[in-house]
């Protein structure tokens, strides 16, 4: 087991190393430069450039920012002077993760739940309700939902906060427009995976053992069905917990979504490279995570002895 | 005491499908007696695995369901049963074990424990039942008991997964097993000692048992009588010696011809059965064999055949047995009507 995850943990960082350089000489392609403001003379860019070390070759730049990135400093954003990467994804990172674990819990619970009693009941109305939520939960983009939360909670029944993050009962809109498309994919996963794990022999043999049917979901369906929702986890926890964009924008969040989005297009180097890898690290941390869980869930999975 | 510990009298089971209804079990009777070995044999899609499973009613439903008949097992029948009385059944006193150990077993639970679970609300002290388990699992022949109890079922062998399947049916002393074809996916060595362990147990526990499979060979070494089934209907039934050396109906003599010999000479054929088994969308009106049978007549298309007793123990349904029907191999002297035929009004 030792050895498996030691290997998982050279794979992900080769991959961490491949994705900053790719981003790291994608960057450069961008069009644009950080320092085209149409203030600046040529002669304050030309000292900004020297600054920031543009003026260097192409390759020695990257050697210096794989050097400060080894010691874990992602260099100065070019756009808030005088603020570190670091400082900003420190501010900001503590905002989206605790919305994004708020709807991971509140998404998977639900999600599993839903699923599982779907397919139990497959073909009632309670399985119809399901698939109703799984096709809303997919096809209707995070924008509308959080407007149509806010409009319906926050304005008309006056139910809930509807913008700003200052208490739980803040957290709660956001984190359902945000959970929502978990959730769904989740339950109809599960509900595809139970069936599934339904017509195997063993939940024949089950039943023929006289057992109830409470225990053969619970012990015999469940944890071989969930297989799948964990493959599906890894990727998921990383881009919710990282923080979207558009979910912070509406519920004015001070996450890490929107300095992601504006890096881009104030070609901010150093913020682009530095969030990137940070979401890198995070994506493929989670998928080690459910790697391993999986060993733990499934037998047959586990490499190795003890 | 009552002789016969189950009872099926004319059963019907079929399948509701976006093809239509598939007609799996059409008026199945046969009796198991205690401490006998029956045997069912027939081709695939015969009929005679879900008729097994209609004993515990474990054919998924929908879209399965009982077009009628009964099972009675010790005189109660298990078709009026609630839930409870079945879940107490399954397991209790009669216990199955199914086609494929490979796919049979929860791959993700010990296997200690798949067999422990069938103690659960049956009264039995939680303190006794690791040993009981253990108990088990040494009396069907699993070596180092302790350390398979620890086990997944991948890390058994397909023999050693049948095993722990046979304590799993085992575990409350049933008065009946059930085994659907339990050596089919495994090679002739474990077969024959899976065949040997069932026999034990007849012998140590006077356990009845029903096996089911499409192999004469096990039939002959095991058997105390046979039911043949075709299309979904028993066509003859008997000891063992009256199906081997005094068949009675064409499919089964078929199925003697088409069994690979040792003393078959070298330039002689196997002789399949030719044509394929009635479709069960379906069913042929008549005889559900007369399609394929050599010596089919033209009743056999028309009407359901005659149920004959041609010995004390034997049954065939056949209008080969007909006071009207011609001459052939497959006469017997004796044959008695015990179900008459519409064709009789003609």
């Amino acid at each position: 087991m030792l050895k498996y995850i030691a290997k998982r943990v050279v794979a992900a960082i080769l991959t961490l190393w491949a994705l900053v350089t790719i981003v790291f000489f994608l960057v450069r392609l961008l069009p644009g430069e950080p320092f085209t403001s149409a203030k600046l003379t040529a002669e304050v860019a030309a000292n900004m450039n020297a600054y920031y070390g543009f003026d260097k070759p192409l390759w020695q730049q990257y050697l210096t920012y794989m050097g400060n990135l080894l010691q874990g400093n992602f260099g100065y954003s070019m756009k808030y002077t005088n603020k570190t990467v670091n400082y900003i994804i420190g501010q900001t990172f503590p905002y989206s993760a605790n919305l994004g674990i708020r709807a991971l819990v509140f998404a998977v619970s639900f999600g599993l739940v839903l699923g599982i009693i779907a397919a139990r009941k497959r073909g009632t109305k309670i399985d119809f309700f399901c698939v109703i939520v799984a096709i809303v939960g997919t096809s209707v983009p995070d924008f509308i939902m959080g407007a149509v939360l806010q409009y319906f909670f926050g304005i008309k029944w006056g139910l809930l906060p509807i913008a700003k993050y200052e208490g739980f009962e803040y957290t709660i809109l956001p984190s359902v427009a945000l959970g929502f498309y978990t959730l769904a994919s989740v339950s109809r996963i599960m509900r595809s995976s139970m069936l599934e794990v339904t017509s195997q022999d063993y939940i024949k043999t089950a039943r023929s053992k006289g057992l109830s049917e409470m225990r053969i979901t619970c012990k015999h369906q469940i944890r071989n069905a969930i297989m799948p929702v964990m493959t599906m986890m890894g990727p998921t926890v990383a881009s919710v917990l990282t923080g979207t964009f558009v979910i912070e924008s509406i519920f004015v969040i001070p996450g890490m979504g929107k300095y992601y989005v504006d890096s881009i297009t104030n070609s901010d180097y150093s913020m682009v490279l530095g969030m990137t890898v940070f979401y890198g690290f995070f994506l493929v941390l989670c998928n080690l995570i459910v790697d391993i869980l999986y060993g733990v869930a499934d037998p047959r999975v586990r490499i190795g002895k003890r | 005491m009552e002789d016969k510990i189950l009872e099926l009298k004319n059963v019907v089971y079929s399948f509701h499908t976006y093809g239509g209804e598939v007609k799996a079990v059409r008026d199945v009777s046969f009796e198991v007696r205690r401490g006998e070995i029956l045997g069912i044999v027939g081709e695939s899609g015969c009929g005679k695995s879900v008729t097994a499973q209609c004993i515990l009613r474990l054919n998924p439903e929908p879209p399965g369901f009982f077009g009628g008949g009964e099972i009675l097992f010790d005189g109660k029948d298990i078709l009026k049963m609630s839930n409870k009385e079945m879940r107490k059944l399954r397991g209790g006193d009669i216990g199955f074990v199914f086609q494929d150990p490979m796919t049979s077993l929860n791959p993700t639970m010990r296997v200690g424990n798949q067999i422990e679970e069938v103690f659960l609300g049956r009264g039995v002290d939680k303190k006794f039942v690791k040993e009981r388990s253990l108990e088990i699992m040494k009396q069907v022949g699993i070596n180092d008991a302790e350390k398979r109890y620890r086990q997944y079922p991948h890390e058994l062998s397909g023999g050693m997964k049948q095993r722990v399947m046979i304590a799993i049916a085992l575990v409350s002393k049933p008065s009946l097993i059930i085994c659907d074809e339990p050596t089919t996916s495994l090679d002739v060595t474990i077969e024959a000692q899976i065949l040997d362990l069932l026999l034990e147990l007849r012998a140590k526990m006077g356990t009845s048992i029903i096996i089911i499979t499409h192999d004469l060979g096990v039939i002959a070494r095991l058997c105390d009588r046979v039911v043949v089934m075709y299309g979904g209907k028993v066509v003859e039934k008997g000891l063992v010696d009256d199906i081997f050396y005094d068949t009675a109906h064409p499919y089964t003599r078929g199925l003697m011809s088409s069994i690979a010999r040792l003393d078959t000479k070298k330039d002689e054929k196997l002789s399949p059965i030719e044509g394929t088994p009635p479709d069960l969308f379906a069913p042929p009106v008549g005889c559900p064999f007369a399609a394929r049978c050599e010596f089919a007549m033209d009743v056999c298309k028309e009407y359901p055949p005659e149920t004959y007793q041609v010995g004390e123990e034997h049954e065939t349904s056949c209008w080969l047995q007909h006071a009207y029907a011609p001459e052939t191999v497959m006469r017997k002297k004796n044959a008695v009507v015990l179900e008459k035929g519409e064709a009789k009004n003609d």
